[in-house]
């Protein structure tokens, strides 16, 4: 983690994307990872949702970190993120009333995220404003990464189109699109990841848990 | 009355098997890898978490109904909610630590995330966003409570017997898992048309 006195924006960013990544290293917030992963567009607009409240959170709490009491810190936390997911889900129900129809629930559940207590309580409550919305960034970033390539090989095998427009003509893999396709989904690219980073980091494979 | 009998048996069997929670309804996965390695956690979890969700459904609900409503403020519902989760899980967790300090000791970090657990917060917004009776609120909140256990001690006996198979490296561990959560995802998608709702 970075230090207060030498913060490289940049390693920041790169720390949410590919070392922390929530969802394929620290196996943290997987219920959105499935739930709304069977169509690319659902997929990224869930991303971008999730970028855009833990960067406002991470700022927000950072801003108040000297007010803060130490004991009351996770209620107020809490009610910070509860407040930011509020804005969102008003906001996507009013701009994207189709998409928000499917995925109203998960939206509101982005409250329950632990990646995002977590890098409140972590990083936000100890660094300065503009580290900490580089680390909302990051890990926002790492976040959307995920849901996208998730969500791009599931709907290009399941449905054999992307963003809802056909590009395979075959007969697709229904069970891509089941719930059951979304949990082979992500075990078979956390294993991918693994693989990656057993051949070619020399890595002994982490197993997460 | 029977009719009303039926209707809530129904809401209990979609909630627990048809609308499993974790297998078609994806919440509480953080949970559901986390604790699902042994038995014994396994059990100890489901009965805390089925005990929280009724109450918190319960309690969610009166205050939706007759504060909120009235009020005209139901779009604060997910800080509220949150709000009284969250102080029942602290005193689930107080009571928990004197009454069962084994227990408590291996459910660790889990018991303290449970406050912020997607399926106790997503119980009372559903029950809110349904419309349901008060009766109705807490056969879902039951029925979901059970579908967990379900869901977590079949899980527990698979990865108990994992922990002896021959897997390749990079499968080990989360990734496995998963693949596992799929096949028993399959067989709970033979519940869907069980009853229609």
């Amino acid at each position: 983690m970075a230090q207060q006195s030498t913060v490289n924006y940049w390693e920041l960013i790169k720390n949410g994307i590919i070392k922390e990544n929530t969802i394929f290293k620290l196996a943290l917030s997987l219920c959105p990872s499935i739930a709304v992963t069977n169509n690319l567009k659902n997929g990224v607009l869930m991303g971008v949702a999730v970028l855009f409240v833990q960067t406002m959170v991470n700022a927000t709490i950072s801003l108040m970190r000297k007010f803060i009491h130490p004991r009351i810190r996770l209620p107020i936390f809490m009610l910070v993120i509860s407040g930011w997911v509020t804005i969102t889900d008003m906001s996507m129900a009013a701009a994207v009333p189709d998409v928000y129809k499917q995925m109203g629930l998960y939206i509101q559940l982005i409250v329950a995220f632990a990646s995002i207590l977590a890098r409140a309580e972590m990083f936000a409550s100890k660094n300065k404003i503009a580290p900490s919305m580089f680390d909302g960034i990051g890990m926002g970033l790492g976040f959307l990464f995920a849901l996208t390539v998730i969500s791009f090989f599931r709907e290009l095998l399941g449905k054999g189109s992307l963003w809802g427009m056909p590009i395979v003509n075959t007969k697709p893999l229904l069970i891509m699109i089941l719930p059951a396709g979304g949990f082979f989904a992500v075990g078979v690219l956390m294993a991918f990841f693994n693989w990656i980073d057993v051949r070619f980091f020399k890595k002994s494979a982490s197993g997460a848990h | 009355m029977s009719g009303e009998f039926t209707k809530l048996f129904e809401l209990f069997i979609a909630a627990s098997l048809i609308n499993n929670f974790v297998f078609t309804r994806f919440l509480g996965l953080c949970i559901f890898f986390g604790v699902s390695k042994k038995m014994e956690t396994a059990v100890g979890m489901s009965i805390t978490f089925t005990a929280v969700m009724m109450i918190s459904a319960s309690l969610s609900w009166l205050i939706f109904t007759y504060v909120m409503v009235p009020l005209d403020i139901t779009f604060l519902k997910i800080i509220v909610f949150i709000g009284i989760i969250a102080g029942f899980v602290q005193a689930s967790d107080t009571i928990m630590r004197k009454t069962a300090p084994g227990l408590y000791y291996k459910l660790g970090i889990y018991l303290a995330l449970i406050s912020t657990n997607c399926i106790i917060l997503a119980v009372p917004l559903i029950n809110a966003g349904e419309h349901y009776t008060f009766i109705e609120s807490l056969a879902f909140g039951f029925g979901s409570g059970i579908g967990f256990a379900l869901a977590l001690i079949i899980m527990a006996s698979i990865r108990e017997k994992l922990e002896l198979a021959d897997i390749p490296v990079s499968f080990r561990g989360l990734p496995i898992a998963f693949v596992v959560a799929g096949l028993i995802a399959l067989a709970f998608t033979g519940f869907s048309g069980l009853i229609t709702l």
